[in-house]
């Protein structure tokens, strides 16, 4: 590991303009990583209010509060705006923070740029919810009630809600593609003299893999997106069959950047756990190098396999085994992962603060989406499990213990660091316990509603399943609740607490705890000297 | 600033730069999935429409006697379009047939609406290895057609079944898609 000789000095010559303009112009990592990571839980509650609306329309048979059109509506917004709106700025918020902190980089390597990126977000997010709001003003066309998957022929036949999310998607994806650019730049340019790539923390490599496959994967979405735009304004046939085209040709060329995104939502927490993992148990890292290769080994694997979506589509049986095999190869790179994450915790003298908790329910939980997810590749299971219930809870498990709990594994890690107070941990423990225990009453009985046969997507249902989606929505209520806990923790936090030393946590490794807590508006303006061990 | 450049590292522009092509490369990589998937289809197999018609035409030609002992069941089936204020109905729901030979059927297709409408049925035959063996010498399917308003018109379906349908196929259903023509995609199919 690396360890730096504390060679900071807080020369803060110039502090942050005032007012609005210290957000506006700001082309300082730490604010724009502070606006990413605001702008992530403002849209979280948004995506959550629409899930809870999900829930409480299924807690009973029947059409209760919504009809289907508005109920596809609020799924499709759910994801789009949980997935673009919620984990990805929040992880790049973790990023912008952290990555020039823990390389001893003054700043990004792009600042302006940095700027760029970030304000897009609000733009997008407007037309996001524009999307949304549109079919309920007359003349304002059909909702969209395609899911986020956006399938034609049916997103060819939305109304004009359908073109505000191509141009929200369009946004999103220029501002996660200069964001990507902006931290490979910085991570290849920035470190500090003698620095090495090896010798990156996880989090680094792993948000490098990650802005790879961003770079890789986002335009291809776009041109899937523009296609769709052309053949519903400018006569193309790209998807429509009448024409000469293939609808599920989209469907290929969306899941050929749907499948990456996945890990894009995953990686970046999973390398938060390797920060986390050897402070609260006091042992370095168990397989430094292995984890790296294990994340582009997922990330690469992860390009070939997007079809494990759509074995109901009538491929070839060559075809269905070539993706099958691939798809199930990539549970050995987690698996590793879980393997070297474990390794670390064994023999360790650990202690469960909450970033610590989240660490150990993810590695729990997360292996038991992947579980489910080894059962979905196999193609003659699949084609039982497809478009069910079960596909829900396998996705859930892997995103929220996977993604969401990691950034909130992150931000209790980091909070100190950023705002020079600790956080009330009884109150955090409390959040996690109701977090995670109400998580699971709410989709482990999907796993059985998906098993016995009911579909996804679909506002009503057969009776036989009261039940267990009654369980699911109290347990998703309380989940939805617990957030407002979190949103309090935090206020309370950045208001005042107990002081953070530098070195938050006491065997916290690192280059990000030789700054202050709350460091200096500008940081490492004199690099760093390495030590290699 | 005080920072010592590092000699060993690229310039910003440049990583930018090549960052930049690998984006706008990936952009073009989506246009050409269109062409690559046609070429994938064809090395797998998978016949596009236009192929779909070729084969049947080709495979019909060269149909010659009758497998006397075979009896396949075929099921004709049909899907409007919403958009097309059709109705289409077959005369007959299946039929038994002798493979090698030649039969017919009356797909009966009328206009509900007061206006000319123009709409072309695509044709699906399940299952997907039979494809290749159901040839259709006659379809209402090969244009498209404009049928005035409430106009009732009987259009005729002829076919055979090749021989060489491999045996353990015993029922063929053939599913229309009938959809709407509008301008659009009509200047597209000419």
């Amino acid at each position: 590991m690396t360890t730096a000789t504390v060679a900071h000095d807080d020369h803060a010559h110039h502090g942050p303009p005032s007012g609005i303009k210290r957000w506006l112009f700001s082309t300082n990592h730490k604010d724009i990583g502070t606006m990413y990571l605001v702008f992530a839980l403002i849209m979280l509650f948004l995506g959550g209010a629409s899930a809870m609306v999900i829930r409480a329309e299924l807690f009973m048979p029947g059409l209760q509060l919504v009809q289907p059109d508005l109920y596809n509506n609020l799924l499709t917004n759910h994801a789009l705006i949980m997935i673009f709106g919620a984990v990805m700025p929040a992880a790049a918020g973790l990023a912008n923070w952290m990555i020039p902190l823990m390389i001893g980089a003054p700043d990004m390597a792009l600042p302006r740029m940095n700027n760029l990126s970030f304000w897009i977000l609000p733009a997008a997010a407007l037309m996001l919810i524009l999307s949304f709001i549109v079919p309920f003003f007359p003349g304002g066309g059909s909702q969209i009630n395609t899911g986020w998957t956006l399938y034609p022929p049916l997103s060819l036949q939305v109304g004009m809600s359908m073109d505000f999310l191509i141009f929200a998607l369009h946004l999103l994806g220029i501002s996660s593609v200069l964001a990507s650019i902006n931290i490979i730049v910085t991570i290849f340019n920035m470190r500090a003299p003698g620095l090495r790539m090896m010798q990156l923390p996880i989090f680094v490599w792993a948000w490098l893999v990650t802005a790879f496959l961003l770079v890789l994967v986002v335009p291809v979405l776009a041109a899937g997106i523009t296609m769709l735009l052309f053949d519903r304004h400018f006569g193309t046939s790209f998807f429509i069959a009448a024409g000469g085209g293939d609808p599920v040709l989209f469907q290929h060329i969306f899941w050929f950047f749907g499948h990456p995104e996945v890990y894009i939502l995953i990686l970046p927490s999973l390398g938060v756990l390797a920060s986390i993992l050897p402070t609260f148990s006091r042992k370095p890292l168990f397989g430094h190098h292995s984890l790296i290769g294990a994340m582009i080994a997922i990330a690469a694997l992860g390009m070939i396999v997007w079809a494990h979506h759509q074995y109901t589509v009538g491929m070839s049986l060559a075809a269905v085994q070539y993706f099958m095999l691939m798809t199930i190869l990539i549970s050995i790179p987690v698996g590793l992962i879980i393997f070297n994450y474990m390794m670390t915790m064994w023999r360790g003298a650990m202690t469960f603060e909450t970033p610590m908790l989240f660490t150990v329910a993810i590695i729990l939980m997360f292996s038991f989406g992947g579980l489910t997810g080894v059962m979905l590749a196999v193609v003659p299971a699949d084609m039982q499990y497809h478009d069910s219930m079960f596909v829900v809870a396998h996705f859930h498990y892997v995103l929220l213990p996977g993604a969401v709990w990691g950034l909130f594994a992150g931000v209790f890690y980091w909070l100190p660091k950023w705002t020079g107070h600790m956080y009330d941990e009884r109150l955090a423990k409390t959040f996690f316990w109701v977090h995670v225990v109400s998580f699971n009453i709410t989709f482990f009985p999907q796993h059985f509603l998906g098993l016995a046969g009911m579909p996804r997507r679909i506002a009503d249902y057969n009776i036989m399943f009261t039940e267990f989606n009654m369980i699911s929505s109290v347990g998703a209520f309380f989940f939805g609740l617990s957030h407002l806990l979190f949103l309090y923790i935090i206020i309370k936090t950045v208001r005042g607490g107990e002081k953070a030393k530098a070195r938050a946590w006491e065997h916290a490794e690192g280059l990000e705890w030789e700054v202050d807590s709350p460091p200096a508006h500008h940081t490492w303006t004199t690099p760093p000297k390495i030590k290699t061990a | 600033m005080e920072r010592q450049p590092d000699a060993r590292r690229h310039p910003h522009g440049r990583i930018v730069l090549w960052l930049g092509a690998l984006v706008i490369g990936m952009f073009g990589f989506g246009f050409a999935l269109v062409p690559l998937y046609e070429l994938y289809c064809q090395v797998a197999g998978i016949p596009t429409v236009d192929q779909q018609r070729a084969l049947n035409v080709q495979a019909a030609a060269g149909t010659g006697e009758v497998a006397e002992d075979r009896w396949v069941t075929v099921r004709f089936d049909t899907t409007v379009h919403p958009s097309l204020p059709w109705a289409v109905e077959s005369q007959e729901r299946s039929m038994r047939v002798q493979p090698g030979e030649m039969h017919e059927v009356i797909f009966v297709a009328s206009n509900r609406s007061s206006r000319a409408v123009t709409g072309q049925a695509v044709p699906t035959v399940i299952p997907w290895r039979a494809n290749d063996f159901f040839n259709k010498t006659e379809c209402f399917c090969f244009q498209k057609q404009t049928l005035e308003g409430g106009e009732r018109r009987e259009m005729p379906l002829r076919f055979v079944v090749s021989p060489a349908l491999p045996d353990e196929v015993t029922y063929v259903t053939l599913s229309y898609n009938i959809m709407r023509l509008d301008d659009t995609v009509a200047k597209v199919t000419e």
